[in-house]
Protein backbone atom coordinates (compact mmCIF):
# COMPACT_ATOMS: atom_id res chain seq x y z
CA UNK A 1 0.00 0.00 0.00
CA UNK A 2 1.37 3.47 -0.99
CA UNK A 3 1.51 6.17 1.78
CA UNK A 4 -1.08 8.35 -0.15
CA UNK A 5 -3.17 5.02 0.02
CA UNK A 6 -2.35 4.67 3.53
CA UNK A 7 -3.52 8.53 4.28
CA UNK A 8 -6.73 8.48 2.40
CA UNK A 9 -7.54 4.85 4.67
CA UNK A 10 -6.95 6.34 7.81
CA UNK A 11 -8.46 9.64 6.85
CA UNK A 12 -11.71 7.87 5.86
CA UNK A 13 -11.74 5.99 9.43
CA UNK A 14 -10.99 9.82 11.28
CA UNK A 15 -13.45 11.40 8.81
CA UNK A 16 -11.39 13.53 7.17
CA UNK A 17 -11.60 15.24 4.01
CA UNK A 18 -7.97 14.61 2.87
CA UNK A 19 -8.58 16.01 -0.80
CA UNK A 20 -10.52 18.59 -1.91
CA UNK A 21 -11.04 20.63 -5.68
CA UNK A 22 -12.15 24.29 -6.12
CA UNK A 23 -13.72 25.37 -9.10
CA UNK A 24 -12.89 28.91 -8.79
CA UNK A 25 -14.89 29.96 -11.91
CA UNK A 26 -17.13 27.71 -14.78
CA UNK A 27 -15.85 31.08 -16.71
CA UNK A 28 -13.62 29.82 -19.44
CA UNK A 29 -11.66 31.48 -22.47
CA UNK A 30 -12.00 27.73 -24.58
CA UNK A 31 -14.85 26.22 -25.93
CA UNK A 32 -14.07 22.81 -25.95
CA UNK A 33 -16.72 20.51 -27.79
CA UNK A 34 -16.55 17.92 -24.94
CA UNK A 35 -16.57 20.17 -22.05
CA UNK A 36 -19.95 18.72 -19.16
CA UNK A 37 -19.68 22.72 -17.58
CA UNK A 38 -21.94 25.92 -18.26
CA UNK A 39 -19.51 28.65 -18.79
CA UNK A 40 -21.75 32.00 -17.18
CA UNK A 41 -20.96 33.46 -14.65
CA UNK A 42 -23.93 32.90 -12.15
CA UNK A 43 -22.69 35.02 -9.53
CA UNK A 44 -19.45 33.38 -7.93
CA UNK A 45 -17.89 33.55 -4.48
CA UNK A 46 -15.98 36.56 -4.26
CA UNK A 47 -12.39 37.03 -3.17
CA UNK A 48 -12.80 36.83 0.56
CA UNK A 49 -15.60 33.97 0.42
CA UNK A 50 -12.68 31.50 -0.78
CA UNK A 51 -10.49 32.88 1.15
CA UNK A 52 -12.92 32.05 4.12
CA UNK A 53 -13.30 28.74 2.63
CA UNK A 54 -9.88 28.07 2.58
CA UNK A 55 -9.62 28.21 6.30
CA UNK A 56 -12.38 26.31 6.69
CA UNK A 57 -11.00 23.76 4.63
CA UNK A 58 -7.56 24.18 5.81
CA UNK A 59 -9.47 23.50 9.38
CA UNK A 60 -11.13 20.76 8.44
CA UNK A 61 -8.02 18.88 7.59
CA UNK A 62 -7.92 19.36 3.85
CA UNK A 63 -4.50 18.37 2.71
CA UNK A 64 -4.78 17.54 -0.99
CA UNK A 65 -6.32 20.97 -2.93
CA UNK A 66 -7.34 21.56 -6.63
CA UNK A 67 -7.59 24.73 -7.85
CA UNK A 68 -9.49 24.62 -11.43
CA UNK A 69 -12.54 26.02 -13.50
CA UNK A 70 -13.32 26.43 -15.91
CA UNK A 71 -10.10 28.74 -16.50
CA UNK A 72 -9.26 30.02 -13.08
CA UNK A 73 -6.73 32.57 -14.62
CA UNK A 74 -9.71 34.44 -15.69
CA UNK A 75 -10.09 34.88 -12.24
CA UNK A 76 -8.51 38.46 -11.78
CA UNK A 77 -7.73 37.44 -8.03
CA UNK A 78 -6.33 34.02 -8.55
CA UNK A 79 -2.88 35.06 -7.02
CA UNK A 80 -4.50 36.14 -3.71
CA UNK A 81 -6.33 32.90 -3.67
CA UNK A 82 -3.34 31.36 -4.30
CA UNK A 83 -1.34 33.14 -1.89
CA UNK A 84 -3.97 32.10 1.05
CA UNK A 85 -3.88 28.26 -0.15
CA UNK A 86 0.06 28.95 0.32
CA UNK A 87 -0.46 30.73 3.58
CA UNK A 88 -2.45 27.53 4.73
CA UNK A 89 0.51 24.84 3.63
CA UNK A 90 -2.19 23.09 1.11
CA UNK A 91 -0.75 20.66 -1.16
CA UNK A 92 -1.76 22.98 -4.40
CA UNK A 93 -2.82 21.23 -7.84
CA UNK A 94 -3.71 23.52 -10.46
CA UNK A 95 -5.58 22.80 -13.72
CA UNK A 96 -5.44 25.35 -16.49
CA UNK A 97 -5.70 25.43 -20.37
CA UNK A 98 -2.36 27.66 -19.88
CA UNK A 99 -3.02 30.47 -22.76
CA UNK A 100 -3.05 32.77 -20.39
CA UNK A 101 0.03 31.72 -18.46
CA UNK A 102 2.81 33.96 -20.55
CA UNK A 103 6.93 34.81 -18.85
CA UNK A 104 5.93 36.68 -16.68
CA UNK A 105 2.60 34.43 -14.72
CA UNK A 106 4.99 31.24 -14.97
CA UNK A 107 7.31 33.47 -12.99
CA UNK A 108 4.75 35.05 -10.31
CA UNK A 109 3.38 31.57 -9.69
CA UNK A 110 6.80 30.39 -8.14
CA UNK A 111 6.66 31.60 -5.05
CA UNK A 112 3.31 29.88 -4.33
CA UNK A 113 5.20 26.12 -4.51
CA UNK A 114 2.65 24.44 -6.10
CA UNK A 115 2.69 20.64 -6.37
CA UNK A 116 2.17 20.56 -9.97
CA UNK A 117 0.50 22.27 -13.18
CA UNK A 118 -2.05 20.72 -15.03
CA UNK A 119 -2.41 21.03 -18.95
CA UNK A 120 -4.84 20.07 -21.48
CA UNK A 121 -3.46 19.14 -24.62
CA UNK A 122 -6.08 17.20 -26.90
CA UNK A 123 -3.60 16.79 -30.26
CA UNK A 124 -0.14 17.26 -30.76
CA UNK A 125 -1.93 19.05 -34.48
CA UNK A 126 -3.00 22.36 -33.97
CA UNK A 127 -5.58 21.49 -36.51
CA UNK A 128 -7.27 18.94 -34.35
CA UNK A 129 -6.64 20.52 -30.45
CA UNK A 130 -7.77 23.89 -31.88
CA UNK A 131 -10.82 22.35 -33.27
CA UNK A 132 -11.96 20.84 -29.63
CA UNK A 133 -10.77 23.77 -28.01
CA UNK A 134 -12.36 26.29 -30.46
CA UNK A 135 -9.78 29.05 -30.13
CA UNK A 136 -7.65 29.25 -33.02
CA UNK A 137 -3.71 29.03 -31.55
CA UNK A 138 -4.77 27.43 -28.79
CA UNK A 139 -2.30 24.68 -28.65
CA UNK A 140 0.21 27.11 -29.77
CA UNK A 141 -0.33 29.07 -27.04
CA UNK A 142 -0.46 26.26 -24.36
CA UNK A 143 2.70 24.70 -25.48
CA UNK A 144 4.16 28.10 -24.99
CA UNK A 145 3.16 28.61 -21.64
CA UNK A 146 4.69 24.63 -20.83
CA UNK A 147 7.94 26.16 -21.87
CA UNK A 148 7.75 28.86 -19.62
CA UNK A 149 6.21 26.79 -16.57
CA UNK A 150 8.87 23.70 -17.36
CA UNK A 151 11.75 26.77 -17.49
CA UNK A 152 10.54 27.64 -13.93
CA UNK A 153 10.95 24.15 -12.68
CA UNK A 154 7.24 23.40 -12.54
CA UNK A 155 6.13 19.80 -12.13
CA UNK A 156 3.74 19.68 -15.33
CA UNK A 157 1.05 16.97 -16.33
CA UNK A 158 -0.38 16.92 -19.64
CA UNK A 159 -3.94 15.43 -19.45
CA UNK A 160 -5.03 14.07 -23.31
CA UNK A 161 -8.74 13.59 -23.58
CA UNK A 162 -9.11 11.06 -25.65
CA UNK A 163 -12.61 11.28 -27.95
CA UNK A 164 -13.75 10.16 -31.31
CA UNK A 165 -12.24 13.50 -32.73
CA UNK A 166 -8.73 12.87 -31.53
CA UNK A 167 -8.92 9.48 -31.11
CA UNK A 168 -5.10 9.03 -33.44
CA UNK A 169 -3.03 11.61 -32.24
CA UNK A 170 -2.33 10.26 -28.13
CA UNK A 171 1.11 9.00 -29.27
CA UNK A 172 2.02 12.51 -30.97
CA UNK A 173 0.79 14.15 -27.52
CA UNK A 174 2.54 11.86 -25.13
CA UNK A 175 5.68 12.03 -27.77
CA UNK A 176 5.06 15.98 -27.44
CA UNK A 177 4.94 15.70 -23.73
CA UNK A 178 8.17 13.64 -23.95
CA UNK A 179 9.85 16.38 -25.52
CA UNK A 180 8.65 19.07 -23.31
CA UNK A 181 9.57 17.45 -20.03
CA UNK A 182 6.26 16.89 -18.67
CA UNK A 183 4.33 13.93 -17.70
CA UNK A 184 1.35 12.68 -19.65
CA UNK A 185 -2.00 11.02 -18.70
CA UNK A 186 -4.60 9.95 -20.93
CA UNK A 187 -8.62 9.89 -20.23
CA UNK A 188 -10.86 8.25 -22.16
CA UNK A 189 -13.61 9.42 -20.50
CA UNK A 190 -16.08 11.53 -21.72
CA UNK A 191 -18.78 12.89 -18.87
CA UNK A 192 -22.18 14.18 -19.28
CA UNK A 193 -22.77 17.69 -18.85
CA UNK A 194 -23.57 18.70 -15.78
CA UNK A 195 -26.54 19.86 -16.15
CA UNK A 196 -28.06 16.92 -17.33
CA UNK A 197 -27.40 17.14 -21.03
CA UNK A 198 -26.40 13.71 -22.50
CA UNK A 199 -25.56 14.61 -26.05
CA UNK A 200 -21.75 14.84 -25.73
CA UNK A 201 -21.66 11.54 -25.01
CA UNK A 202 -21.55 10.49 -28.68
CA UNK A 203 -17.79 12.26 -28.75
CA UNK A 204 -16.88 8.72 -27.07
CA UNK A 205 -14.71 6.41 -28.17
CA UNK A 206 -15.86 3.39 -29.89
CA UNK A 207 -15.28 0.03 -27.32
CA UNK A 208 -12.81 -0.75 -30.73
CA UNK A 209 -11.00 2.24 -29.97
CA UNK A 210 -10.63 1.75 -25.92
CA UNK A 211 -9.53 -1.84 -26.30
CA UNK A 212 -6.58 -0.38 -28.24
CA UNK A 213 -5.85 2.20 -25.55
CA UNK A 214 -6.31 -0.27 -23.00
CA UNK A 215 -4.01 -2.67 -24.22
CA UNK A 216 -1.04 0.04 -25.47
CA UNK A 217 1.47 -0.85 -23.01
CA UNK A 218 2.92 2.70 -23.20
CA UNK A 219 0.00 4.55 -21.81
CA UNK A 220 -1.44 1.47 -19.19
CA UNK A 221 2.07 0.26 -18.14
CA UNK A 222 2.12 -3.37 -16.80
CA UNK A 223 -0.40 -5.07 -20.04
CA UNK A 224 -0.43 -8.22 -17.94
CA UNK A 225 -1.76 -6.24 -14.71
CA UNK A 226 -3.87 -3.89 -16.05
CA UNK A 227 -5.81 -6.24 -18.69
CA UNK A 228 -5.92 -9.28 -15.75
CA UNK A 229 -9.29 -11.15 -15.19
CA UNK A 230 -11.08 -9.70 -12.51
CA UNK A 231 -9.83 -11.04 -9.00
CA UNK A 232 -12.21 -12.84 -6.65
CA UNK A 233 -14.79 -11.70 -4.85
CA UNK A 234 -14.64 -11.96 -0.96
CA UNK A 235 -15.95 -10.14 1.91
CA UNK A 236 -13.26 -7.40 1.68
CA UNK A 237 -14.07 -7.00 -2.30
CA UNK A 238 -17.74 -6.28 -0.98
CA UNK A 239 -17.29 -4.13 1.67
CA UNK A 240 -15.24 -1.59 -0.23
CA UNK A 241 -16.15 1.61 -1.24
CA UNK A 242 -15.79 2.99 -4.84
CA UNK A 243 -13.44 5.91 -4.64
CA UNK A 244 -12.96 9.04 -2.18
CA UNK A 245 -16.18 10.80 -3.52
CA UNK A 246 -17.26 11.79 -0.58
CA UNK A 247 -15.76 10.13 1.76
CA UNK A 248 -12.32 11.87 1.54
CA UNK A 249 -12.61 13.83 -1.16
CA UNK A 250 -14.95 16.99 -1.69
CA UNK A 251 -15.85 19.27 -4.56
CA UNK A 252 -17.27 23.26 -4.52
CA UNK A 253 -18.65 25.45 -7.22
CA UNK A 254 -17.80 28.69 -7.51
CA UNK A 255 -20.78 28.95 -6.14
CA UNK A 256 -20.05 27.21 -2.80
CA UNK A 257 -22.34 24.34 -3.79
CA UNK A 258 -20.90 21.15 -2.30
CA UNK A 259 -20.79 17.78 -4.27
CA UNK A 260 -19.09 14.69 -3.06
CA UNK A 261 -16.68 15.10 -6.93
CA UNK A 262 -16.95 16.99 -9.43
CA UNK A 263 -18.18 14.11 -11.45
CA UNK A 264 -20.68 13.80 -8.83
CA UNK A 265 -23.19 16.38 -9.07
CA UNK A 266 -25.08 15.40 -6.08
CA UNK A 267 -26.01 19.05 -4.43
CA UNK A 268 -25.42 18.19 -0.47
CA UNK A 269 -24.77 21.75 0.80
CA UNK A 270 -23.91 25.47 0.06
CA UNK A 271 -20.77 26.93 1.80
CA UNK A 272 -22.30 30.44 1.89
CA UNK A 273 -25.70 28.52 3.88
CA UNK A 274 -23.21 26.96 5.97
CA UNK A 275 -19.87 25.77 7.67
CA UNK A 276 -18.00 23.51 4.98
CA UNK A 277 -17.28 21.48 7.92
CA UNK A 278 -20.99 20.83 9.41
CA UNK A 279 -21.98 19.82 5.33
CA UNK A 280 -19.15 17.25 5.20
CA UNK A 281 -19.92 15.51 8.55
CA UNK A 282 -24.03 16.18 8.63
CA UNK A 283 -25.29 16.50 5.19
CA UNK A 284 -27.91 13.59 4.55
CA UNK A 285 -26.27 13.28 1.18
CA UNK A 286 -23.09 12.58 2.28
CA UNK A 287 -24.42 10.21 4.62
CA UNK A 288 -25.64 8.39 2.08
CA UNK A 289 -22.98 8.41 -0.47
CA UNK A 290 -20.52 6.95 2.61
CA UNK A 291 -23.22 4.60 3.49
CA UNK A 292 -23.23 2.07 0.15
CA UNK A 293 -20.33 -0.40 0.03
CA UNK A 294 -20.35 -2.47 -3.07
CA UNK A 295 -22.33 -5.32 -1.57
CA UNK A 296 -24.91 -2.87 -1.51
CA UNK A 297 -24.62 -2.15 -5.58
CA UNK A 298 -27.57 -3.00 -7.33
CA UNK A 299 -26.03 -5.29 -10.71
CA UNK A 300 -22.32 -4.52 -9.72
CA UNK A 301 -22.56 -6.77 -6.43
CA UNK A 302 -22.86 -10.30 -8.16
CA UNK A 303 -20.71 -8.96 -11.15
CA UNK A 304 -17.87 -10.63 -11.43
CA UNK A 305 -15.22 -7.06 -11.73
CA UNK A 306 -16.65 -5.56 -8.95
CA UNK A 307 -13.29 -5.98 -6.82
CA UNK A 308 -11.04 -4.16 -10.01
CA UNK A 309 -12.98 -2.09 -11.73
CA UNK A 310 -13.33 1.66 -11.73
CA UNK A 311 -17.40 1.99 -11.47
CA UNK A 312 -17.47 5.72 -10.82
CA UNK A 313 -20.87 6.64 -8.79
CA UNK A 314 -21.03 9.95 -9.87
CA UNK A 315 -21.47 8.75 -13.73
CA UNK A 316 -23.61 5.90 -12.06
CA UNK A 317 -25.62 8.83 -10.57
CA UNK A 318 -25.81 10.48 -13.77
CA UNK A 319 -27.20 7.24 -15.04
CA UNK A 320 -29.94 7.66 -12.91
CA UNK A 321 -28.96 5.41 -9.49
CA UNK A 322 -25.76 6.27 -7.86
CA UNK A 323 -26.10 2.59 -6.31
CA UNK A 324 -25.95 1.60 -10.00
CA UNK A 325 -23.20 0.54 -12.58
CA UNK A 326 -21.79 3.15 -14.71
CA UNK A 327 -22.21 1.70 -18.10
CA UNK A 328 -18.41 4.02 -19.38
CA UNK A 329 -16.73 1.75 -16.38
CA UNK A 330 -18.77 -1.35 -17.62
CA UNK A 331 -17.09 -0.57 -20.38
CA UNK A 332 -13.72 -0.22 -19.26
CA UNK A 333 -13.72 -3.54 -17.67
CA UNK A 334 -14.82 -5.49 -20.65
CA UNK A 335 -11.93 -3.21 -22.73
CA UNK A 336 -9.35 -4.64 -20.38
CA UNK A 337 -10.44 -7.92 -20.28
CA UNK A 338 -12.48 -8.71 -22.85
CA UNK A 339 -15.19 -10.14 -20.25
CA UNK A 340 -18.30 -8.44 -20.46
CA UNK A 341 -19.63 -7.06 -16.70
CA UNK A 342 -23.24 -8.35 -15.80
CA UNK A 343 -24.88 -5.04 -16.59
CA UNK A 344 -23.29 -5.46 -20.23
CA UNK A 345 -24.77 -9.02 -20.73
CA UNK A 346 -27.95 -7.85 -18.70
CA UNK A 347 -28.59 -5.04 -21.61
CA UNK A 348 -27.66 -7.53 -24.02
CA UNK A 349 -30.41 -10.11 -23.26
CA UNK A 350 -33.03 -7.23 -23.23
CA UNK A 351 -31.97 -5.69 -26.39
CA UNK A 352 -34.06 -6.66 -29.29
CA UNK A 353 -32.25 -5.94 -32.89
CA UNK A 354 -33.97 -6.38 -35.66
CA UNK A 355 -32.91 -9.76 -37.52
CA UNK A 356 -33.95 -10.93 -40.85
CA UNK A 357 -34.41 -14.71 -40.66
CA UNK A 358 -35.19 -17.65 -43.65
CA UNK A 359 -38.70 -17.30 -45.36
CA UNK A 360 -41.26 -18.90 -43.04
CA UNK A 361 -42.19 -21.82 -45.47
CA UNK A 362 -38.73 -22.87 -45.54
CA UNK A 363 -38.32 -22.82 -42.40
CA UNK A 364 -41.77 -23.97 -41.12
CA UNK A 365 -41.37 -27.25 -43.46
CA UNK A 366 -37.67 -27.39 -42.25
CA UNK A 367 -39.50 -27.43 -38.51
CA UNK A 368 -41.91 -29.82 -39.71
CA UNK A 369 -44.57 -27.26 -38.30
CA UNK A 370 -47.55 -26.38 -40.43
CA UNK A 371 -48.22 -22.65 -41.75
CA UNK A 372 -51.40 -22.38 -39.52
CA UNK A 373 -49.32 -22.85 -36.50
CA UNK A 374 -48.49 -19.60 -36.13
CA UNK A 375 -51.95 -17.80 -38.20
CA UNK A 376 -49.99 -18.10 -41.27
CA UNK A 377 -47.92 -15.85 -43.88
CA UNK A 378 -45.61 -13.89 -45.23
CA UNK A 379 -45.64 -11.42 -42.93
CA UNK A 380 -43.33 -13.24 -40.89
CA UNK A 381 -40.67 -13.13 -42.88
CA UNK A 382 -39.18 -9.91 -40.54
CA UNK A 383 -39.41 -10.97 -36.54
CA UNK A 384 -37.89 -9.32 -33.85
CA UNK A 385 -35.56 -11.77 -32.47
CA UNK A 386 -33.79 -11.56 -28.84
CA UNK B 1 27.93 24.30 23.62
CA UNK B 2 26.82 25.23 19.97
CA UNK B 3 23.31 26.22 19.95
CA UNK B 4 20.80 24.74 17.05
CA UNK B 5 17.91 26.48 15.61
CA UNK B 6 15.51 24.93 13.37
CA UNK B 7 12.38 26.68 11.43
CA UNK B 8 9.94 24.98 8.71
CA UNK B 9 10.35 25.64 4.81
CA UNK B 10 8.04 27.64 3.45
CA UNK B 11 8.05 24.75 0.37
CA UNK B 12 6.33 22.69 2.13
CA UNK B 13 2.69 21.51 2.49
CA UNK B 14 1.35 19.99 5.82
CA UNK B 15 -1.73 19.18 7.66
CA UNK B 16 -2.41 17.55 11.01
CA UNK B 17 -4.38 14.12 10.57
CA UNK B 18 -5.01 12.12 13.80
CA UNK B 19 -2.14 13.68 15.45
CA UNK B 20 0.26 13.22 13.37
CA UNK B 21 2.26 15.46 10.54
CA UNK B 22 1.92 14.91 7.06
CA UNK B 23 4.59 16.71 5.26
CA UNK B 24 4.95 17.01 1.45
CA UNK B 25 8.22 18.42 -0.23
CA UNK B 26 7.23 20.45 -2.99
CA UNK B 27 10.69 20.22 -4.54
CA UNK B 28 10.67 16.32 -5.15
CA UNK B 29 6.73 15.32 -3.74
CA UNK B 30 8.25 13.48 -1.10
CA UNK B 31 5.92 12.81 1.69
CA UNK B 32 6.52 12.13 5.06
CA UNK B 33 4.32 11.34 8.04
CA UNK B 34 5.76 12.55 11.22
CA UNK B 35 4.93 10.67 14.57
CA UNK B 36 3.66 12.32 17.94
CA UNK B 37 7.37 13.24 18.96
CA UNK B 38 8.36 14.65 15.41
CA UNK B 39 5.17 16.34 15.06
CA UNK B 40 5.68 18.43 18.30
CA UNK B 41 9.65 19.32 17.17
CA UNK B 42 7.95 20.26 13.43
CA UNK B 43 5.47 22.33 15.51
CA UNK B 44 7.82 24.00 17.95
CA UNK B 45 10.23 25.21 14.90
CA UNK B 46 9.80 28.60 14.84
CA UNK B 47 13.45 29.44 14.09
CA UNK B 48 14.16 31.09 17.20
CA UNK B 49 13.70 28.59 19.62
CA UNK B 50 16.83 26.44 20.04
CA UNK B 51 16.16 23.04 19.68
CA UNK B 52 17.63 22.15 23.22
CA UNK B 53 15.01 23.82 24.48
CA UNK B 54 12.45 22.74 22.31
CA UNK B 55 13.21 18.87 23.50
CA UNK B 56 13.56 20.07 26.85
CA UNK B 57 9.95 21.87 26.66
CA UNK B 58 7.93 20.26 24.00
CA UNK B 59 9.48 16.61 24.36
CA UNK B 60 10.81 15.45 28.07
CA UNK B 61 7.90 16.61 29.92
CA UNK B 62 4.93 15.36 27.27
CA UNK B 63 6.71 11.67 26.49
CA UNK B 64 8.81 11.18 29.42
CA UNK B 65 11.73 10.17 27.60
CA UNK B 66 15.35 10.84 28.91
CA UNK B 67 16.43 14.33 28.03
CA UNK B 68 20.00 12.93 26.81
CA UNK B 69 18.14 10.43 24.38
CA UNK B 70 15.35 12.81 23.47
CA UNK B 71 18.03 15.41 22.23
CA UNK B 72 19.90 12.75 20.31
CA UNK B 73 16.93 11.66 18.71
CA UNK B 74 15.82 15.21 17.90
CA UNK B 75 19.05 15.68 16.23
CA UNK B 76 18.93 12.66 14.22
CA UNK B 77 15.69 14.24 13.08
CA UNK B 78 15.97 17.55 12.29
CA UNK B 79 19.42 16.22 10.29
CA UNK B 80 17.02 13.88 8.20
CA UNK B 81 14.42 16.76 7.57
CA UNK B 82 16.92 19.51 6.70
CA UNK B 83 18.63 16.48 3.98
CA UNK B 84 15.22 16.78 2.46
CA UNK B 85 14.87 19.89 2.41
CA UNK B 86 12.08 20.50 4.17
CA UNK B 87 13.35 22.17 7.91
CA UNK B 88 15.99 25.18 7.55
CA UNK B 89 19.11 24.35 10.10
CA UNK B 90 21.02 27.51 11.40
CA UNK B 91 23.51 28.11 14.18
CA UNK B 92 21.72 31.12 14.50
CA UNK B 93 18.23 32.51 15.89
CA UNK B 94 16.26 33.55 12.20
CA UNK B 95 15.49 37.68 12.61
CA UNK B 96 12.27 38.94 11.54
CA UNK B 97 10.96 35.40 10.55
CA UNK B 98 7.22 34.78 10.07
CA UNK B 99 6.16 32.31 11.90
CA UNK B 100 2.85 30.55 10.78
CA UNK B 101 0.91 26.91 11.62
Amino acid sequence: MSLITELDSRAGKLGVPLSAHLDVTYRCNERCVHCYLPHDDRGEMTTAEIVDLLDQLADAGVFFLTISGGEPFLRRDLFEILAHARARTFNIKLKTNAILIREGEAESLRRFNLDSIQISIYSHRPEVHDAITKVKGSLERSIAAIRFLKSRGFKVTIANVIMRYNRHDYPGVQALAAELGAIFTIDPTITPHIEGDRGILALNVSRADLEEIFHTESLVGNLEEFCAPPVAVDDDVLDSVSCSAGHTLAYISPYGDVFPCVQFPLPSGNVRKQKFLDIWRDSPQLREVRSIHARDLEGCSECGHVGSCTRCPGLAYREGNMRGPSMADCEKSFARTGIPSRNMLRKAAFSVPLVQIEEWRSTASGAGLAEDDFGGGKDRENVLSC
Amino acid sequence: MTETYIARSSDVASRMLGGEMIIMSAADSTLFTLNQQATAIWNAADGVTPLSEIVESKICGAFEVDPAVAYQDAEELVRDLAGHGILLVSERPAEGREVTS
